[in-house]
Parts: structure tokens; C-alpha cells; sequence
């Protein structure tokens, strides 16, 4: 994979404590959608550990230091 | 190999496990010799490289790099501290009894492995976790020896997911036996925030083998990829669930005979367990390994193996396991707690006749949909499950959706007949 396309960072779920308030998915529309049941649905199907690009970062922060329930945290590798 | 008691040989046969004529310490001693105390930790870490031994919990994980990891504290996110062995005797999974019947039959190899495993990465503790039923074995081969007061016993409750990793970890903190957030490895931070190695009971018993007698007389039985023996339990059509040590590499159908069971009237054998997936009656040639059942999207798993008689829909079996394993969620996840009832709701409705042709495209879009969003695999273990019925009994499925069961009709035949 070039450097180019290896994500900044990555956005961790904790599926135990996220109860899809969906505040994340308002702000990473670009990344994150909603399912039938409100929770996040990550739009490339990448589950719990959401790849984010350099423009993503501060919008993911925001998430993180938003959720109601502190189900996020954000990776870098 | 050094340590290797002198007037004690090796068991030539696949008895290997249960080698011992009963479970008490002289007949283990007699049968096996005492535990070898010369050889360095890196020895034995050395000698299960050497042996292949894959972990018997399900995931088949090399054993030798599970312990490399958490002796090393090499991990940089390690929180440190002594390290903590579990030997996981929880065995969830309903159609499983090897765990079980080790503890029973040959506690003291358990003992030993986790005597060992302690020995090997330093750790200061050292637990055995098992279901209530097992409990007073173990605890009176403890009883029997003077070199196992340190373990500690956990009951843990009897659940399809309590043997899951860190589940057995949340127990033994005193919370609930349900899975966590998988976002620290067990092996740098376990109980507690310390480096924690994790084993399946059989998976220690093992070590307390090739402890003992080494890599090369491991790997003498089974194959390159699956060497040594496994503990497999068979179950299903008229067969109470019988467990066997099998050489690794043998048949679907050859384990299916070793346990007392006849493939003639089979339609498929649940490989794996309720995670598992089907193999249709004319693969059960196909050996029991991961490279083998790989094109089934099976593994060898903790060795499952549910029998499915012709004459029994598929689909009506998979519905009933799909709604178990749904009421056994956690219910932590939301994907998971919401996704599976539903998925198991409209298999449930196929296998019960309905004739909506558009059922298992609904089942693969929620398959899709809750795969990979949960803290541990249930969702995709269930998904496995699922999907894997919608392709072994395509036929059946085309059958129901015409209004008919082929399973029905075999079972009409062979009445008549």
C-alpha cells in the first residue's frame, strides 16, 4: 500500500458502550452512515476500526470528545 | 529430551490424552511421568514451535506465539506487571464436551500444562475456570499434589459466550462473564492491565506432552498442518455426544465412524459447532483441517461435530441454532443484539415455509450488515452459520420457497420403504 493511501488514523468503536446516539455519523457523513437501528455503519464495511484520511482527523476528534457514551477513540498506527 | 522419566515411555498410540487407566495422580505419574522441571522456559518454548500445537479453544492459534507474547512484555502498550496464566475450561458451546471430559479423565495434564505455562512466562498467577459440573475433578487432582496450591479455581456460568477470552477475563475480575472491547490484547493487558496468557484446557494438556516427550514424538502422529491429536465431540441423529482423541488429519467421515456414528443416512455434519459451518454428505471425505474446510468456510474449530440426518431439514436446524445463538447475545452491541433475532427470525420463517422469494436476499443483506460490528465474534460466528446454510441447502431452500422440504419428502421415503 502506497503512503498515500494508508490511513491517518484509525476511528475505534467500542460496541459495548456505543448505543447510536449517532452523533459521530453526523459528523464523519463521509465515513460513517446509520443502520436500521441507529447505529454507525461504516461505508467501506470496515466493522468496529474505521480508517480515516488526514482531512477526517479533526471532524473524528470532535466525535470522540462529543460521544455521549465515550465509545470512540481514535488510533494512530 | 531431558526430564524424560526413565522407566516411563511415551504412548505409542492416538490414546495420548487419556493414556492414563484412570484420573488419580499414581496412574497419571505411572503413565506419564512427573513433569519435567529441567528444561528452560525457552526450551519449551522452543520445543512447541517445533510441535505445530495450534490452540483447541477454536481460534487455532499457534500456542507457541501466544505464550512468546505474553512472557516477553514486549509490547510497548503493556501496563506490566507479573503475568497471569487462565486455563479456560468454560466450554460454552452446547454440542462441546471435550473440555469436560478432560478435566475429568485427565486433570493432572491440564494441571501440568498450566504449571508449565506459568513456569514458562514468569507468571506470578495462575487460574483454572471451569463450569460448576467440572469444578470438584480439578479440585481434588489439586488436592492429590503438592505443587499446584497456587492455582486458584473460578466457577464460570454455563453461557454460549462465557469461554469467550475476555469474558472469562471480565469473570474473573468479579464482573460479568460477557465479552469486552477488544481494544487491548489479553497478552500485554489481561487481568487486571497485566500480560495475561489465556488457554484452552486442551491446549495445556497438550504442552504437558510435549513437555514431556517432546516436538518430534508430537508431530510423529497427524499431519504437517494439523500434528498431534485432537479431543473431538460427535453428536447429533441417535448419537449422544461422544467424545475421541483423533489423529489430526483424519476425515470428517472417519471421526464420524471412530465416534460410534454412521454416515449412510447423513445429509450434512455440522463442522465447528454452532459457529461452524455445514458440510454437505458428499464431502464428509474432506480431512479436518483449516486448509481442507477451508472452501466451506468451516474449521476444526474446538472440534464439533453435529451429525444431520437426510431425513432432517437443514434449514429447520439451522433456524433453531440461529435463534439460540441470537437469544445468546450479549446484548451488549446493538448490531449484534438487534441484527441476529432479526437474521434468525426470517431464516426461521424460510425454514418454516414461507414462500417470499425474496427471504435469502433479507438473510445476506443482514448477514452483511452486523458482520465485524461487535466487541467479540459472535455476530460473525452466527452470520458463518447462517450464510453457510443458505449454501450447502441451496436445494432445500428453492424447494421451500416452491412450497415443498426435500428433507420432508426423504423422510416420507424412507417411512414407505
Amino acid at each position: 500500500m502506497s503512503r498515500e493511501r494508508r490511513p491517518a488514523a484509525t476511528l475505534h468503536i467500542d460496541w459495548t458502550l456505543c448505543d447510536g446516539r449517532g452523533l459521530c455519523t453526523e459528523l464523519l457523513p463521509e465515513r460513517l452512515a446509520r443502520d436500521e437501528w441507529g447505529y454507525p455503519l461504516a461505508r467501506d464495511g470496515s466493522g468496529g476500526d474505521v480508517p480515516l484520511a488526514a482531512s477526517q482527523l479533526e471532524a473524528a476528534r470532535d466525535a470522540v470528545a462529543l460521544c455521549p457514551r465515550l465509545a470512540l477513540t481514535l488510533r494512530k498506527d | 529430551m531431558s526430564g524424560m522419566g526413565g522407566e516411563v515411555r511415551p504412548p505409542r498410540g492416538a490414546g495420548r490424552l487419556f493414556a492414563a487407566p484412570a484420573s488419580d495422580l499414581t496412574s497419571h505419574l505411572a503413565t506419564f511421568g512427573p513433569v519435567p522441571d529441567g528444561p528452560a522456559a525457552s526450551h519449551l518454548l522452543d520445543e512447541l514451535q517445533a510441535s505445530g500445537l495450534q490452540g483447541r479453544g477454536g481460534a487455532a492459534f499457534p500456542a507457541w506465539r501466544k505464550f512468546a507474547a505474553a512472557g516477553s512484555g514486549r509490547d510497548p502498550r503493556s501496563r506490566g506487571g507479573a503475568a497471569v496464566v487462565v486455563a479456560n475450561g468454560a466450554e460454552g458451546e452446547p454440542r462441546s464436551a471435550k473440555d469436560a471430559t478432560l478435566l475429568r479423565a485427565a486433570p493432572h495434564l491440564v494441571i501440568d500444562g498450566l504449571l508449565l505455562a506459568g513456569r514458562t512466562i514468569g507468571a506470578r498467577e495462575l487460574y483454572l475456570v471451569t463450569t460448576a459440573a467440572s469444578l470438584p475433578y480439578v479440585a481434588r487432582a489439586i488436592a492429590e499434589r503438592t505443587d499446584a496450591t497456587a492455582i486458584r479455581l473460578r466457577e464460570v456460568p454455563e453461557a454460549f459466550l462465557s469461554g469467550e477470552a475476555s469474558a472469562v477475563i471480565s469473570s474473573l475480575e468479579g464482573g460479568p462473564a460477557l465479552p469486552r472491547d477488544k481494544s487491548r490484547r489479553l497478552s500485554s493487558s489481561g487481568l487486571a492491565g497485566r500480560p495475561t496468557l489465556l488457554n484452552n484446557v486442551e491446549t495445556l494438556a497438550q504442552v504437558a506432552l510435549i513437555a514431556r516427550f517432546g516436538a518430534e514424538w508430537f508431530r510423529r502422529l497427524g499431519t504437517e498442518e494439523e500434528p498431534g491429536t485432537r479431543l473431538v465431540t460427535v453428536s447429533g441423529s441417535d448419537l449422544a455426544p461422544t467424545v475421541r482423541e483423533v489423529v489430526g488429519g483424519m476425515t470428517v467421515a472417519a471421526i464420524v465412524r471412530a465416534a460410534g456414528g454412521s454416515t449412510d443416512t447423513l445429509g450434512a455434519v455440522l463442522v465447528g459447532g454452532y459457529h461452524g459451518a455445514w458440510l454437505p454428505a458428499e464431502r464428509l471425505d474432506t480431512p479436518l483441517t483449516g486448509h481442507d474446510l477451508a472452501p466451506f468456510g468451516a474449521a476444526p474449530g474446538a472440534g464439533i461435530l453435529v451429525l444431520l440426518e437426510s431425513a432432517s431439514c437443514g434449514l429447520k436446524a439451522s433456524a433453531a441454532i440461529a435463534g439460540y445463538l441470537a437469544a445468546q447475545s450479549a446484548r451488549q452491541c446493538g448490531p449484534c443484539a438487534n441484527g441476529l433475532p432479526r437474521m434468525a427470525e426470517v431464516l426461521e420463517k424460510l425454514a418454516g415455509g414461507s414462500r417470499d422469494t425474496a427471504l435469502p436476499a433479507e438473510i445476506r443483506r443482514l448477514a452483511a450488515l452486523v458482520t465485524g460490528r461487535g466487541s467479540c465474534h459472535h455476530p460473525d460466528g452466527t452470520t458463518r452459520l447462517v450464510l453457510s446454510a443458505l449454501t450447502v441447502f441451496s436445494a432445500e431452500v428453492k424447494a421451500h420457497l416452491a412450497g415443498g422440504c426435500l428433507a420432508d419428502r426423504r423422510a416420507r421415503a424412507g417411512v414407505a420403504a
